[in-house]
């Protein structure tokens, strides 16, 4: 199962350890570790489920490239990262 | 009297409290995390506060005994798919809460009703303190929603509720920009209200258009409903029929531009406004920080200045950044330059408490 982490600033907000999720899209692995942890959600998604505007993701070290609907394709040994865009300032 | 404040800033939630020898920071929440409103509801006494952590959204927290807690926040509906719907810049335009900009208790016959205006544009309310949030459709359906543009920011949004004492079904809100809207079926149907107000940034064909009145803050008399104030990017405006038609007042010195208004709970002909240098400074004028207040109803303004910093002063009071507590004789406003002043007085004199706080967002007493 892919393995996804999360920035250490979210941490001080929502507690989001270290998780693993079964899937094929960075949306399946995401909503799969959100089941279990669901205050986090809202935390990386907005209200249309789409990543927030000053999030990135990294899968496998590439950010992805659907930040709407996150159909990114994950293996099994994928390592995703859920980081904050230095956008954001 | 109220003897506690809550001060709502860039980089935590202050409350002060009125001590013996005056009034002093009693804590400090969330520090470092951007506070944009808090509400203490005068029905129970619970506290609700907004935060924007930027990277991670909008959050809403609610005190209990134990501390504060986090709730649900207002969550748009999903955008239908194939929707087409573009901002004043043509970008489509994101169904997601991007500020809490107006929280409210409502009457005191439902208890835990509370409502919450956000960017960009949905109103939504709460039966259960908080607990779940419901937006309310009729209004982010209405065809002339989509008339609504950024104002204060870049995306329209609800700043001002105001819910009738007589009757709780009965409520007003103010849009940045969108105007004057209400109800009187707790949010079942809308009707856009505020003629008489004028827009000069508009073209000539728009200007006297409710839709099109960017109001800064709405004010509803307690005591007497009927009279509302509003302080608009164009000046000041007064109502004496709940906001169906409004006076504009242009005699006011130092200005009439400014962002916030309150008013005497008791007395509708009493109000206050902090005056700026209109509108592309943005500053007080001639560095002087003061307060405007008309006791007749507007035909006169005094400026009130006693306490108050009268050179070099750049604070800016944004539109919740003034307050009046229940008896109408304290007053409080807090400035983007991190000032706090307090008057005791119905604003004769003013103390300043703190000028080192991060950029005052809004002030409550509650």
């Amino acid at each position: 199962m892919a393995k996804v982490f999360f920035t250490p600033s979210i941490q001080r907000h929502v507690a989001c350890p270290e998780a693993e999720a079964p899937g094929r899209t960075v949306r399946e692995v995401l909503e799969g570790v959100f089941a279990g942890n669901p205050q986090a959600r809202a935390y990386v998604l907005d209200d249309q489920a789409a990543l927030r505007r000053h999030m990135t993701i990294f899968v496998d070290g590439h950010t992805i490239r659907d930040r709407a609907t996150l159909s990114d394709a994950v293996s099994e040994a994928s390592r995703i990262y859920v980081f904050q865009a230095l956008s954001g300032g | 009297m109220s003897d506690i404040l809550h001060v709502s800033t860039r980089k935590g939630l202050f409350t002060l409290a009125r001590k013996r020898a005056g009034w002093e920071i009693d804590r400090a929440d969330f520090l470092g995390d951007n506070v944009t409103l808090t509400l203490a509801d005068p029905r129970d006494g619970q506290r609700y506060a907004a935060l924007d952590h930027g990277h991670f959204g909008v959050k809403v927290h609610r005190s209990t005994a134990k501390g504060w807690e986090e709730i649900a926040v207002p969550v748009y509906p999903p955008k239908p798919e194939g929707l087409e719907e573009n901002d004043m810049w043509g970008r489509p335009l994101n169904w997601s809460t991007a500020r809490i900009w107006a929280l409210a208790a409502g009457g005191r016959d439902e208890p835990g009703v509370i409502w919450c205006g956000t960017l960009p544009g949905g109103l939504f309310r709460s039966t259960d303190h908080g607990v779940s949030w419901q937006m309310v459709r009729s209004l982010w359906d209405h065809p002339k929603r989509k008339q609504w543009m950024g104002g204060g920011a870049d995306l329209p949004g609800i700043h001002s509720i105001c819910v009738d004492p007589r009757n709780s079904h009965h409520v007003s809100i103010a849009v940045s920009t969108g105007g004057i809207w209400f109800t009187e079926d707790a949010g079942e149907t809308w009707s856009q209200r505020g003629e008489g107000m004028r827009a000069e940034h508009v073209p000539p064909e728009l200007t006297h258009d409710p839709i099109a009145q960017d109001v800064h803050c709405l004010a509803q008399c307690p005591a007497a409903p009927e009279r509302m104030w509003v302080q608009h990017h164009n000046g000041i405006f007064v109502s004496s029929d709940e906001g169906r038609n409004f006076t504009e007042i242009t005699e006011v010195k130092p200005s009439v531009f400014g962002f916030a208004v309150v008013v005497h709970p008791r007395d509708p002909d009493t109000a206050w406004f902090v005056p700026e240098i209109k509108d592309e400074k943005r500053i007080p004028c001639e560095g002087k920080l003061v307060v405007t207040r008309t006791r007749d109803g507007g035909k006169s303004f005094e400026v009130l200045s006693k306490g108050l910093p009268q050179t070099h002063a750049y604070d800016v009071v944004y539109r919740h950044a003034l307050a009046i507590d229940m008896t109408g004789d304290r007053l409080a406003f807090g400035s983007t330059t991190g000032g706090l002043w307090v008057s005791e007085d119905q604003g004769d004199s003013w103390a300043c408490i703190i000028h080192t706080l991060p950029p005052v967002y809004a002030v409550r007493f509650a």
